[in-house]
């Protein structure tokens, strides 16, 4: 029997040895460049990319990573050496106590003290703004913000990030004296929410390629409540030794980039479905590079690599923590209580929280995401190892002790290999749902199917949605195929056979 | 035959009580195992007779009183040494469902670092004592029938060739033709190993075939101790006569 038990970590041990080469890249380029989850960052990120290689840096893009705190603590803990930011977003979410409409030159010094460098602007200003349909507007007669007030009837829906933000709509409602109940929702699904009619009007950013696609009117900002976001790029100062160039070529790009240029890229990328790298390349005036590796399948594979280093890697070590920790509640009964309390209070932590939770301590990429499904996976594996082994006959129990036999025997010999149906089922469980929550993972740079599914958000493209969904819908069935095989090859015959009878 | 206090005894209790909550499983009981003798425990059940045999396997602890083993009080200690030198068979078997027949008897020994052959040979020697096929060694328990199940039992119990076996209610589940030639069988390999035998039955004419030493219990108490003819010719009471009257075609003389 524990000859077939060492056998499960033999078949998930291979996913490890791939999981660095993957997961990681094989050599570390010397700048790591972030953006944040809308495609002007993506844009954004790709020309300082471009711009790095123009000067010789070995730059690395790490896309789409997620909201401002991701991106900022990540630059603060030295995971990325440079990302795109707005200067509004500087002074009111990053920084305290500072003037408002404070420009780039006070917030400079006070960056520097955290070991951040910022640019000029780069000369377009993506502030805050409330827009409604084009159609709807003239209908009511709104025009202004203010004009919002005289019809509670209208419904908001603002994206999450400015439901939370100071500047966003708790400052909005007082600023205004909005009587709406706003509500919460991604905000590239808000545009499509908007056209159909569900919801009356929501948060732009100015340079929306949005704006224009769905006939959309900007209400007036008639009391000056948005604060300026001009655009810059943030950095970590010690690249001035690093990578010099770089950091010159970040900020040649000041004053290069106005409004209207920034929604036409931000358009040919939403509307017409060019990529941000043939976008940023156009910008800068350089070749677009061959995008290497970008065919479907190798996409895939390399999609399907990561995903399954995610799910394997925290699986297998979860099992090698819950296992014991069932098998201690299983014996300690009150002990044992909080244990299973514990993983069970684990599992109420929203996952998108706790993978956030998690860059503190492992930075971003795959270690935070596979810490979080680690913590996921323990409580259906510590339970069902817990149940498995309360739930053995008594007089087995008995029978073992009445032998003679010292507890660690029968622990090996009788008890786990008649809990061993429990707890693979305990593992299965926890695998066909960390496949599922992985996907996740790509917010914080982890890779994997998330990545497709969230780029597809961004661009409300169906296909690329697909290209996630259906291998992480798949890889979920073929994990409950394997687990179902494998069950059946470690049951010993006797227990089925009785399971029959 | 009631054994007198200093006589040869393997096991004894002096004084036992064992609760469960409000009720006392064993109440105020002092019993001697003799030596090389059986010795059955009859009641109904939940008289407090299968909490006797889990004392003596320190399965259970008293909760006043003391067990005895060869004349020293049972300690946590020695409860390992104790359990190897004690065979214990349940009513069910209690075989370990996902090990073959082979896989079951091989257990203890295995651990105690006997080599495969010798494991073997030992339960080939005791299959052939209780006539169990070979053929039947690389089965499982399910596939079994219950009176094979029971041979396997007791072969696992003498793989080391203990002193003494406890048996509880080892004849229970079994129809009745099985069980009868069971019995026979049973009653033949006792006699010819000459354990001590301590056994647990419900059945009057079980116990009066297996052993003329019969320890009627009632509510955790000894009720009476003794001969079938002792029960029959001087009942300790009316339960004794009612208990007698409840088993018919009782035979005359046990042998």
């Amino acid at each position: 029997m524990r000859r077939w038990l060492a056998l499960l970590p033999g078949l998930l041990l291979p996913l490890v040895g791939l999981a660095p080469t993957s997961v990681t890249a094989a050599t570390k380029p010397v700048v790591v460049i972030g953006s944040k989850n809308f495609t002007e960052s993506v844009v954004l990120g790709e020309i300082a990319r471009l711009a790095a290689r123009g000067q010789g840096v070995d730059a690395r893009h790490r896309r789409s990573l997620g909201g401002t705190r991701i991106l900022w603590r990540a630059l603060v803990e030295g995971d990325i050496d440079a990302y795109p930011e707005y200067t509004g977003t500087i002074t009111h979410e990053l920084l305290r106590n500072l003037p408002p409409g404070a420009g780039v030159a006070a917030l400079r010094p006070r960056l520097a003290r955290l070991g951040i460098g910022i640019t000029d602007p780069l000369g377009f200003n993506n502030t805050y703004a409330i827009g409604m349909l084009e159609s709807e507007a003239a209908k009511l007669h709104i025009r202004d913000i203010s004009d919002l007030a005289h019809h509670p009837a209208v419904v908001l829906a603002f994206s999450n990030e400015f439901m939370n933000r100071a500047d966003g709509w708790p400052g909005l409602e007082h600023a205004y004296h909005l009587p709406q109940t706003a509500r919460g929702m991604d905000h590239d699904l808000a545009y499509r929410a908007l056209a159909s009619g569900a919801v009356d009007a929501i948060d732009l950013y100015s340079t929306d390629a949005n704006i224009v696609h769905y006939h959309v009117r900007v209400l007036q900002d008639d009391r000056h409540y948005f604060p300026h976001y001009d655009a810059v790029f943030l950095y970590r100062l010690d690249l001035k030794q690093r990578a010099p160039g770089f950091v010159q070529a970040l900020q040649d790009l000041a004053g290069t980039l106005d409004a209207q240029q920034m929604r036409a890229m931000n358009t040919a990328v939403q509307i017409d479905g060019a990529s941000e790298t043939a976008v940023a390349a156009q910008f800068l005036g350089v070749p677009a590079e061959s995008a290497g590796g970008s065919d479907f399948w190798s996409r895939m594979g390399r999609y399907t690599v990561q995903h399954l280093a995610l799910v394997g890697i925290s699986l297998l070590l979860a099992i090698v923590l819950a296992v014991p920790l069932g098998i201690f509640a299983a014996r300690y009964a009150r002990l044992g209580q909080a244990v299973l309390g514990m993983t069970g209070i684990l599992q109420t932590v929203p996952s998108l929280a706790l993978f956030v939770f998690m860059i503190p301590v492992f930075g971003i990429g795959a270690k935070p995401a596979i810490a979080a499904l680690f913590l996921y996976s323990l409580l259906p594996i510590v339970r069902n190892t817990h149940a498995g082994l309360a739930g053995i006959p008594p007089p087995l129990l008995e029978s073992g002790a009445a032998l003679g036999l010292p507890p660690r025997v029968r622990l090996w010999r009788i008890e786990l290999p008649l809990a061993l149906r429990s707890i693979l089922a305990g593992v299965k469980i926890a695998a066909v749902i960390n496949v599922g929550t992985a996907t996740l993972g790509a917010l914080i740079g982890s890779g994997g199917y998330g990545q497709p599914i969230l780029t597809g958000i961004r661009l409300d493209s169906m296909p690329l949605i697909m290209e996630g969904a259906i291998p992480a819908a798949l890889l979920a069935l073929v994990m409950q195929g394997v687990f179902e095989l494998i069950e059946r090859a470690l049951t010993p015959r006797g227990l089925r056979l009785r399971a029959h009878a | 035959m009631p054994a007198s206090p200093d006589s040869d005894s393997v096991f004894s209790l002096v004084g036992v009580t064992r609760s469960f909550g409000a009720v006392r499983a064993v109440d105020e009981v002092s019993l001697e195992f003799a030596r090389g003798r059986t010795t059955v425990l009859i009641g109904s059940s939940g008289s407090g007779k299968s909490t006797v045999l889990r004392l003596l396997l320190g399965l259970e602890w008293p909760d006043a009183g003391e067990v005895r083993c060869d004349g020293a009080p049972l300690q946590r200690t020695r409860v390992p040494s104790v359990r190897r030198s004690v065979g214990y068979v349940i009513q069910e078997g209690g075989l370990f469902p996902h090990l073959t027949v082979l896989g079951n008897l091989a257990l203890l020994p295995h651990h105690l670092g006997w080599n495969r052959a010798r494991i073997r040979a030992r339960a080939l020697e005791l299959a052939e004592l209780t006539h169990l096929r070979e053929t039947q060694f690389a089965r499982f328990p399910a596939e079994l029938s219950g009176g094979q199940r029971q041979r396997v039992a007791l072969i696992r119990a003498l793989m080391l060739d203990p002193p003494t076996l406890l048996l509880d209610e080892p004849l229970g589940a079994l129809d009745p033709l099985v069980r009868h030639g069971l019995q026979d069988e049973l009653r033949g390999i006792f006699g010819r190993l000459g354990k001590t035998v301590i056994m647990v039955t419900h059945d009057l004419a079980e116990a009066a075939f297996f052993s003329d030493r019969l320890v009627l219990m009632r509510r955790g108490r000894v009720v009476q101790d003794g001969s079938i003819e002792d029960f029959r010719r001087a009942p300790a009471g009316d339960f004794v006569r009612e208990f007698l009257a409840a088993h018919r075609g009782l035979p005359e003389a046990p042998a």
